[in-house]
This record gives C-alpha cells, sequence and structure tokens, in this order.
C-alpha cells in the first residue's frame, strides 16, 4: 500500500482557490507513482460543502472541519488540526499552498510536528523510500537551490502558486468525506483574525496572477499610472510596480514587484518604463514571457526581456491597449 | 515593556549571485556587503517606536550566527537598540529555520521579552518561517507580515495584508510579530548613536548556555545538495517599427508565438 499524502485546501468564500487545485494536483502525482492517497484537509463552516468538489481535481478523501470559528484564518487552530491530521493519517508528506496563509500555517506545521520545512518549491518528487528532492528559488530567483529530505523524515513542503498545473477538473471523480476535529478550543484563542477588510475595488494580486502589467519611474507622475492600469484591464492582469514609484507614493506596496515586494512569475510580465535594477529582475525575471517597454536601449530589463520595445511609453502602451482591445474583439 | 528584535545578518541585496565552488551555496566571495535583512529593519524600529512613545523600556537585538554578526549588532546599537546578544556559532547562520527558531526561543525563555519582532523573511533564503516556528515553540500568540500594531495595555490589534485582502487580529501580549514593509519608516543610525556604539559591549552566548544542541552535530532534516544559477533567457528580440506598428506586430507575437493571448 502506498504512502498518504496530506495536502491544505484553502477555502476562500466557499471555493478552493487555485493554488489549492494546483497542490491537489501535485500531491496525485506523487501519489500515483506508488499507488498512494491524497487526502486534503479543509476548515471552517462549508468545508464538508465545498469538499466533494475536491475530488475532481485528484483527492481521494477530504478531512473537514466544519467549525464556523475557522472561517477566517486562525493559525494556531489552523496549525493544530493539521498536525492532528497528519498523525491520525501518519502521513509523512504534508503539501501546502505558498499562499500568505499557507506559509504561516506550513511554518507552524513543522514547528508542530518537528517535521523538515521545505518552502516555496517550483518543483518536486517524493517517494516513501526516497523522500523529497525539490527546487525552490533563492535570492529571490536570482539563483535555484536543490533541496532533499531523507526517507523517513516528516516533510512539509509549500508550493509556489502559478507553477505547478492545476489539473482539468474531472467531473467523474468525487472524494469522500470525513469529519476531523480542531483539538484546540478555539473560544480561548489568545489571537484571532477578527475581520477580513476587502478593497472597495476588489483587484488581482500579482501574485496570483497570470497576466502582470507593471509600471516605474518612466511613468514620470502618479496620474499616468491610468496609462498601466489601462492595459491591465485590456489583458484582464494585474497591475505591478517597482519599488521607486512605490516608495513616491504612486501605488501601495502590495504592487511592488522585487526582492522586497512580491516575487511573480505569471505567464506574460510587461514592464513599462522600469529600468530592471537587479532587485527588480530578482522579482520577475522566472516570468514565461517577458516584455520590455523603455526609451533607453540599454535599459537591464532588456537583457531578461522576450519582446521588447525601445520608444516612449507614453505612446506605446496606448498603442499596445488599443492593440489587446482590437485583438480581442477580433 | 521590553523587545526583543532578531536581526538576520545576510548579504545585501544588491549581491551579484555566485556560486562557491562546492557548489552547493552561495559564493561568500561574491559578497561585498552584509547587514540585517531588510524587512528586519522594521522591526527594529516599531520596537524603538513603541519604547519611545512609553518613555521607557528596553529593546535588545539579539543575533544567531558566526562572530561577523557583530558588525551587524553594532548598528543595531547606533540606531538605537539597548542591548545586544550573539547566539555565536559558525553553523546557526546557515542551520534550517527549526533550528534558528529553537535558539531565539532559548533566548526568549532567559529574557522573557514581552514582544518579538522579526523580519517577514530573510532575504537570500526567503523563507519567512523563523518567526512562525518561534511562535508555535513558545505557545505564543502571532501574527505573521504585519503593516500596522497598535498597543491598549497588553492588549494589540494588527493588520496583515493577504492576497487582495487585508486581516485584522486581535489578541494579547506576549506575542510575536513579523514586520512587513508599510509598518513604518525605519531611522537611519545617527553620528552620535555610531560612536556610542563602539563602546557598547555585545552580549554572546554558545549554543550551550542556553542548553541547545551543537548545531554542527545536528544532521539537518533539509538539505542543500545543488546550488546554481537559473538558466539564461533565450536571446530577446527587439521589435521594431513606429508605436502603432510595433504594438499590432508585439500582440501577434504573444498570440502566435509565445501564446499568452
Ligand atoms: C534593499 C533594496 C531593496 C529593493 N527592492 C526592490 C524591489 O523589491 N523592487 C524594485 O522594483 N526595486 C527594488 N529596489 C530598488 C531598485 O534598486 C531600483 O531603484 C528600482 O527598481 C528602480 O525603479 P524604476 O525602474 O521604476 O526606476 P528607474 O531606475 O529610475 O528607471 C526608470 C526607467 O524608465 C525609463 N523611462 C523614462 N521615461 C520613459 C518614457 N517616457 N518611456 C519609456 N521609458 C522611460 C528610463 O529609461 C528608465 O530605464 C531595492 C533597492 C534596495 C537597496
Ligand atoms: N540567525 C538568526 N538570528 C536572528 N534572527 C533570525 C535569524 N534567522 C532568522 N531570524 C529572524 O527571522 C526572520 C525571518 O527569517 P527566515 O525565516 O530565515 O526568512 C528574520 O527576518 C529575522 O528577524
Amino acid at each position: 500500500m502506498g504512502a498518504t499524502i496530506l495536502v491544505l485546501a484553502e477555502c476562500r468564500d466557499g471555493a478552493f482557490k487555485r493554488s489549492t487545485h494546483e497542490a491537489v494536483g501535485a500531491a496525485r502525482r506523487i501519489a500515483d507513482d506508488d499507488g498512494g492517497s491524497v487526502v486534503a484537509v479543509a476548515l471552517g463552516a462549508r468545508a464538508t460543502a465545498a469538499a466533494a468538489g475536491l475530488g475532481a481535481y485528484g483527492a481521494d478523501r477530504v478531512l473537514c472541519c466544519d467549525d464556523e470559528s475557522l472561517d477566517l484564518y486562525q493559525g494556531q487552530a489552523y496549525a493544530a488540526t493539521l498536525a492532528a491530521a497528519a498523525e491520525r493519517e501518519s502521513a509523512l508528506l504534508v503539501l501546502v499552498p505558498a499562499s500568505a496563509l499557507g506559509k504561516d500555517v506550513a511554518a507552524r506545521l513543522a514547528a508542530r510536528l518537528d517535521a523538515a520545512s521545505a518552502c516555496d518549491l517550483t518543483e518536486i518528487s517524493w517517494s516513501p523510500d526516497g523522500g523529497l528532492k525539490g527546487v525552490r528559488p533563492v535570492y529571490s530567483g536570482k539563483a535555484l537551490a536543490t533541496v532533499s529530505v531523507p526517507a523517513g523524515v516528516r516533510t512539509v513542503a509549500t508550493l509556489r502558486p502559478n507553477v505547478f498545473p492545476a489539473p482539468a477538473a474531472d467531473a467523474s471523480r468525487e472524494a469522500t468525506t470525513e469529519t476531523l476535529e480542531c483539538p484546540l478550543d478555539t473560544s480561548a484563542l489568545r489571537v484571532r483574525t477578527v475581520r477580513v477588510e476587502l478593497p472597495e475595488e476588489q483587484e488581482l494580486d500579482v501574485a496570483e496572477a497570470s497576466i502582470v502589467v507593471s509600471g516605474g519611474r518612466g511613468l514620470k507622475e502618479a496620474a499616468n499610472f491610468s496609462l498601466v492600469r489601462d492595459l491591465a484591464a485590456a489583458l484582464g492582469g494585474a497591475v505591478g510596480a517597482s519599488r521607486a514609484v512605490v516608495d513616491e507614493g504612486w501605488i501601495p506596496h502590495k504592487h511592488q514587484v522585487g526582492q522586497t515586494g512580491k516575487v511573480v512569475s505569471p505567464q506574460l510580465y510587461i514592464a513599462c518604463g522600469i529600468s530592471g535594477a537587479i532587485q527588480h529582475l530578482a522579482g520577475m525575471s522566472s516570468s514565461g514571457t517577458i516584455v520590455a517597454i523603455n526609451k533607453d536601449p540599454e535599459a537591464s530589463i532588456f537583457k531578461v526581456a522576450t519582446y521588447g520595445i525601445v520608444g516612449d511609453l507614453f505612446e506605446v502602451v496606448p498603442a499596445l491597449t488599443q492593440a489587446v482591445k482590437d485583438h480581442t474583439s477580433s | 515593556m521590553k523587545f526583543l528584535v532578531c536581526i538576520k545578518h545576510v548579504p545585501d541585496t544588491e549581491t551579484k549571485v555566485a556560486v562557491h565552488a562546492d557548489g552547493k551555496r552561495l559564493d561568500p566571495q561574491a559578497v561585498s556587503k552584509w547587514g540585517a535583512s531588510p524587512y528586519d529593519e522594521y522591526a527594529l524600529e516599531q520596537a524603538l517606536l513603541f519604547r519611545d512613545a512609553a518613555g521607557e523600556g528596553e529593546v535588545v537585538a539579539v543575533c544567531a550566527g558566526p562572530q561577523t554578526c557583530q558588525t551587524t549588532l553594532r548598528t543595531m546599537f547606533a540606531t538605537g537598540a539597548d542591548r545586544a546578544i550573539l547566539v555565536e556559532h559558525d553553523g546557526l547562520e546557515s542551520a534550517e529555520s527549526l533550528t534558528r527558531a529553537k535558539a531565539l526561543a532559548a533566548v526568549v525563555a532567559r529574557e522573557q521579552p514581552d514582544m518579538v519582532l522579526l523580519g517577514k523573511y530573510g532575504v537570500g533564503t526567503d523563507e519567512g518561517t523563523t518567526g512562525p516556528m518561534l511562535a508555535e515553540l513558545l505557545d505564543w500568540p502571532h501574527v505573521a507580515a504585519i503593516s500596522s500594531l497598535d498597543l491598549d495595555g497588553s492588549s494589540f490589534a494588527a493588520r496583515r495584508a493577504v492576497e487582495g485582502a487585508v486581516e485584522i487580529h486581535e489578541g494579547s501580549l506576549p506575542a510575536v510579530f513579523t514586520c512587513d514593509k508599510g509598518l513604518n519608516e525605519p531611522r537611519l543610525p545617527s553620528l552620535r548613536g555610531i560612536m556610542q556604539s563602539k563602546k557598547k559591549p555585545i552580549e554572546t552566548l554558545a549554543p550551550g548556555d542556553l542548553g541547545l544542541d551543537d548545531p554542527s552535530t545536528t544532521e539537518p532534516k533539509l538539505r542543500w545538495d545543488a546550488f546554481a544559477l537559473p538558466p539564461g533567457r533565450p536571446e530577446g528580440r527587439v521589435i521594431e517599427g513606429d508605436p502603432e506598428t510595433a504594438a499590432k506586430e508585439l500582440v501577434r507575437l504573444l498570440h502566435v508565438e509565445a501564446k499568452v493571448l
């Protein structure tokens, strides 16, 4: 009999996030190599209601902790519940999406289980006899580390979003559900998430988007960010920024891409008026296709670009927005 | 109130990464400058702000690593820390995060602070696991990557950005926080601070003093087998023509060649 691989299923508004589908898919591929099984863990009031759908992505069973007090992220309780699941299933490998929630809970879980912690993997292989082998970007992507954990050592691994393919849903597969209790008294937590504020306008997060359009100091002033926003909107992408413009206060920090911002790897990254400083490249050079628009042909950003346009962004970006619109409508 | 600020000594972000001859790690020769990880500066600043607002309290900077970390701790003195502790061991800097968290937990047990502040992640290894691990080991409340923190007696309210939203956490001290950009504007070391920092003693402890195992004899659970530069990107292409022509050609290439549209 093969091993059991545990996966944290992260639920948002009653639906699982794409990064969860990716993690379930990765677990499925690993499990299939030796006839193992994939067991997901879902928490929150609507866990059971949503859970069966995970079967379509490759889960065999879903352990559900239907506790309303766990609708929002409660770190201690989530970690304790996952640890209980890992013990109950004797799981040696736990996969967690490397989201804000996932990164936090995975670290807590590793401490709780005294397990190995492998972060932000972009490649993973695992077997009960071989242990884990993985690749993770370090120095914000300026280098790649190959890491391993020996066989028999329990491992908590987080998977970088947007890297592992999300499997196509196979509606003929269903997962069975079981209940799981949180071992902690959730009314006695000494810290709790009391609420979540959504921005007035729901924006796509750069770390999750498959297309990112970023603006830099070449935009000259805050108001001109509309050029970047328009192009992002036409492409259905998220808006990113260099640190220079975040520091100027033109756009909030959550949009910053780079070594001290978010590390992104979308399918398409478009840099407008960004020079390509080492700290910026660190955050985006693993993107699938990179487009650079800059008036300086010597700008470093062109060194990583798949396609470059040397020119004035005030002319090129609106023309590109128009060309994208024409393409979409044709 | 007593604040413990955890400082990781890391290569400067300008570092051009080069591979060590053993093929397993960063070549230290490539690093011209070391210093506190950028996010740790927000952690220190927050402790200084609380101390200065209260007009009393103690800010203790702690670093686990080799003797060379002293320079970074001196900068913390120059910026305003009252005390500095070095848990000195050559292996602690590159030890896996759980080992580092255990060392920091031992310092917490000894110092009994009301609050522990860390960076969101240490640049380089980019993990961000030490803070949450430390909180679990201590069984203390914890909020990761905070962008604001308000205190009211021993109660706190913290905000943290998650994908597309902000979470508001409330709890009670003692607690652990990891700090994100936006929390505050870190001050620079003052000239007077720099002068004074030279005279202040750094308290140095060996892992054994804290009841910890010798990090050089403990087998790491996670091993670094290889360290390599990412594969170079294929040569790019410059698209010529006036803005409209170039834009059209780019959209065509994104559609038929890159297949992203
Ligand atoms: C510790 C540390 C951490 C850092 N972390 C980050 C990080 O996370 N992310 C990050 O981005 N940076 C980071 N930086 C900053 C980084 O070093 C650069 O300063 C920054 O990325 C520059 O931003 P920029 O490209 O927008 O501006 P600039 O370097 O000023 O470049 C502007 C570009 O716009 C072009 N331009 C001007 N006008 C036009 C026009 N009309 N049309 C077309 N092009 C035009 C110019 O040719 C130029 O290339 C960090 C720095 C440090 C020290
Ligand atoms: N060796 C260390 N000494 C002191 N603090 C550390 C050490 N390693 C990590 N930290 C703290 O933990 C944070 C996160 O580091 P990491 O988990 O390595 O990304 C850092 O920003 C520091 O505040």
